[in-house]
């Protein structure tokens, strides 16, 4: 089933995080393979989105060790970390609502000081061509899933190694879902890329993951490939009750 | 919502009904006055109390609030329930490319107008008389221009809302005066030198405010400008406390000819010209001129080099901003170490001009005026602030002239004394009517269109 080879680009060993004095995350293991499409489900305040936050290091862990290519990354400043390769498309989007799509691409591509800009923004504009007829368009008035589009394109500006999102289908049309889902499948299949999806909808992205984990109230208690949770009884009861939407 | 409907459908403005509000207003505003403005209790020669009757102004003020009424009633609610009404379409590219042209001959026309400025006041009022003109209006605004475009920098495209800007300025104007008394050296060496220390004392301020944000950075920040003042109150053998600094000296024409009188190379016995400050002043205010030209310049080249897409980003979103592999330690550092720079050149232009500086000049108020001005020009538009700057500081020094208003309200009448009172007024005004300031649509800084490296079937499509 899976097409990512043995290689392990990132390593979550027992990360705890807190907030304060609340824990968040109790101690979560996950590894992420070079060339997979890896999925992290769960309810509402598991804990998935800490634990994206926290491999891009705000925050930071308290304990346990995050390993990335081979580096330490557990204790780097956030922007460090994205310099990388690891870009982030981090929930509720956070694209810069004053400035144009063009500009917000810009500002993705400021890691390597704009040197593949050209081509990499029309390969952009192949992936969403929505974004193209947009360009000139502030990002505050864009509609939500555009904004999506925008958001996964900033972060793939930067030409990551790792592509890390945070509810990529939050409150998008079904169609949309799909163009998105579809998109992250081909960047997947056509230039390897490895991707870190954090989803609320299970069903989609346990169909588009290679392999996935459940997470609840901060520990991981279950993992396995996309089709082995999709068929797993107690998966299908706590996430996919109500069946495929 | 009412009359905005009528005269939308031309049925022409409601006199009739704007009269009635108008007089209604005027009675309600005369019962008010009467008592109030309208009898005086006085101390006479023998220390009787006395009642005054100034009915008569009472009445004039209720006039003027009738009147007020009157036109509120008839222009200004249904023009803003019809601006309301109308739907604004999106922006698109042909606007918003004539928008920019529109802006671009704006600033041209505006140039050159401030490059023929001194040349038309001499003109006009002869040279004496175009002292008031060149000192008072030409430079006073401009060093408020450049203040505000220096500020910009921080609030307006870095997003950080500074409330001790003024602080800034204070050290240029003392690095100035303190350097040039004590060590003699000419204005040219200490301008960059006035900067370059204001860029530092940036940066220390910077430091502690990082992880601040909105309200808070404002609070501290505030504080600084006062702890900068204080400072140079108390210590008194370093800025000579309360009284200042005087007989700091003139900037001289890179050194060739002196503004000084007792000087031999003074430029006007150079030129054999009738003694004048005149002089001095228009080179003043083409010094000021350049100075802030050359902020404003270095702001626009910023904004599309990576450091100032950075202070923009910073500005929308600091946590997208870290994940994108921005440093916003450095960012912010630049942006308050760059923004005081400026601050320091008009501080010690300031002091120059002055001759005189005492910590009385760096007072909250003028730091406010600053924010004012950053704010009601629209935050980033440098057009905006420099218009901002001719509205603020032009009107402050207009009031000065409306000494007609006596004939009006009394000899006792002092418009200067309502000065801020009315810039409260026209700053609610403003903040109704345009509320996000006078120029509020960002530039942005890259079109994809122009760039070479596009095929031609893009340019065909895709206008947003």
């Amino acid at each position: 089933m899976s097409a990512a080879d043995s290689r392990p680009l990132l390593t979550v060993r027992g990360v705890k995080t807190y907030y304060g004095n609340i824990i968040a995350l109790k101690g979560v293991d996950v590894d992420v393979h070079q060339g997979e499409i890896v999925t992290l489900i769960g309810a509402n305040g598991a804990g998935k989105s800490t634990l994206m936050m926290t491999i891009c290091g705000n925050p930071r862990a308290r304990e346990g060790s995050i390993v990335y290519d081979g580096q330490e990354i557990t204790r780097l400043p956030t922007h460090e970390i994205a310099r990388l390769r690891i870009a982030q498309s981090p929930e509720g989007r956070r694209i810069f609502p004053r400035m144009t799509v063009l500009e917000n691409l810009q500002m993705g591509s400021s890691i390597d000081k704009m040197e593949f800009f050209d081509t990499d923004v029309q390969y952009m504009f192949d992936l969403f061509p929505r974004l193209k007829e947009r360009i000139n368009q502030r990002g505050g008035t864009l509609s939500g899933g555009e904004q999506q589009m925008l958001a996964i394109a900033r972060a793939l500006m930067a030409r990551p190694k790792l592509l890390m999102l945070d509810e990529p289908s939050l409150g998008l049309a079904p169609l949309i879902v799909k163009q998105i889902f579809d998109a992250i499948r081909e960047l997947n299949k056509r230039d390897g890329l490895t991707v870190f999806l954090v989803e609320q909808n299970a069903f989609h992205a346990l169909k588009l993951a290679h392999r996935g984990y459940v997470m609840v109230n901060g520990v991981i208690t279950m993992s396995g490939s996309g089709r082995e949770l999709l068929e797993n009884p107690e998966v299908r009861a706590a996430y996919l009750e109500g069946g495929a939407h | 919502m009412n009359s905005a409907l009528k005269s939308n459908n031309g049925a022409g403005i409601d006199f009739g009904r704007a009269l009635k509000d108008g007089v209604i207003v005027a009675i309600i505003a005369f019962a008010l006055l009467g008592p109030l403005v309208g009898l005086k209790t006085d101390q006479n020669m023998s220390n009787e109390l006395i009642l005054q009757n100034r009915l008569g102004l009472a009445a004039v003020l209720s006039a003027i609030v009738g009147i007020g009424r009157f036109l509120l009633s008839a222009f200004v609610y249904p023009w803003v329930a019809a601006r309301g009404n109308r739907t604004k379409a999106a922006a698109t590219l042909a606007e918003l490319e004539a928008r920019a042209k529109f802006a671009k001959g704006l600033s041209v026309t505006g140039l050159i107008f401030l490059f023929v400025y001194p040349i038309l006041i001499i003109s006009l009022f002869g040279v004496q008389g175009s002292i008031k003109w060149v000192d008072n209006y030409g430079v006073q605004i401009l060093i408020y221009v450049m203040l505000g475009w220096g500020l910009n920098i921080v609030i307006g495209l870095a997003g950080l809302l500074d409330l001790g800007y003024v602080a800034f300025y204070a050290v240029g104007a003392y690095s100035y005066s303190l350097l040039a008394i004590n060590f003699h050296l000419s204005f040219w060496v200490l301008l960059p030198v006035a900067g370059l220390l204001a860029a530092f004392w940036g940066v220390i301020l910077g430091f502690p405010v990082l992880r601040l944000r909105g309200d808070y950075l404002a609070i501290v920040t505030l504080a600084f400008g006062e702890i900068i003042r204080l400072v140079l109150i108390n210590w008194k053998d370093f800025s000579g406390g309360s009284a200042g600094i005087s007989s700091i000296p003139k900037v001289t024409m890179f050194g060739i000819y002196s503004f000084d009188v007792s000087a031999p190379n003074n430029f006007a016995k150079a030129f054999h010209l009738a003694a004048s400050s005149a002089y001095y002043k228009v080179f003043l205010y083409y010094l000021i001129l350049l100075l802030a030209l050359l902020t404003a310049f270095i702001t626009m080249r910023l904004r599309r080099l990576p450091i100032g897409r950075a202070w923009e980003a910073l500005r929308e979103d600091e946590v997208a901003c870290r994940s994108l592999g921005i440093n916003t330690t450095n960012t912010k550092l630049t942006a308050f170490a760059i923004g005081a720079m400026f601050g320091g050149f008009a501080g010690s232009f300031f002091a120059a001009r002055q001759g005189f500086v005492s910590p009385e000049s760096f007072i909250f108020m003028e730091s406010a005026v600053i924010v004012a001005i950053v704010v009601l020009g629209g935050m980033g538009s440098m057009i905006g602030v420099a218009l901002a700057a001719v509205a603020m500081i032009g009107g402050t020094e207009l009031l000065r002239e409306l000494d007609f208003l006596k004939k009006v309200f009394g000899n006792d009448f002092n418009p200067d004394q309502y000065r801020m009172l009315l810039f409260g007024l026209a700053m609610v005004i403003i903040m109704v009517w345009k509320p996000r300031g006078f120029v509020s649509a960002r530039q942005p800084t890259a079109f994809l269109f122009k760039r070479k490296t596009v095929s031609g079937d893009l340019v065909k499509e895709g206008h947003g």
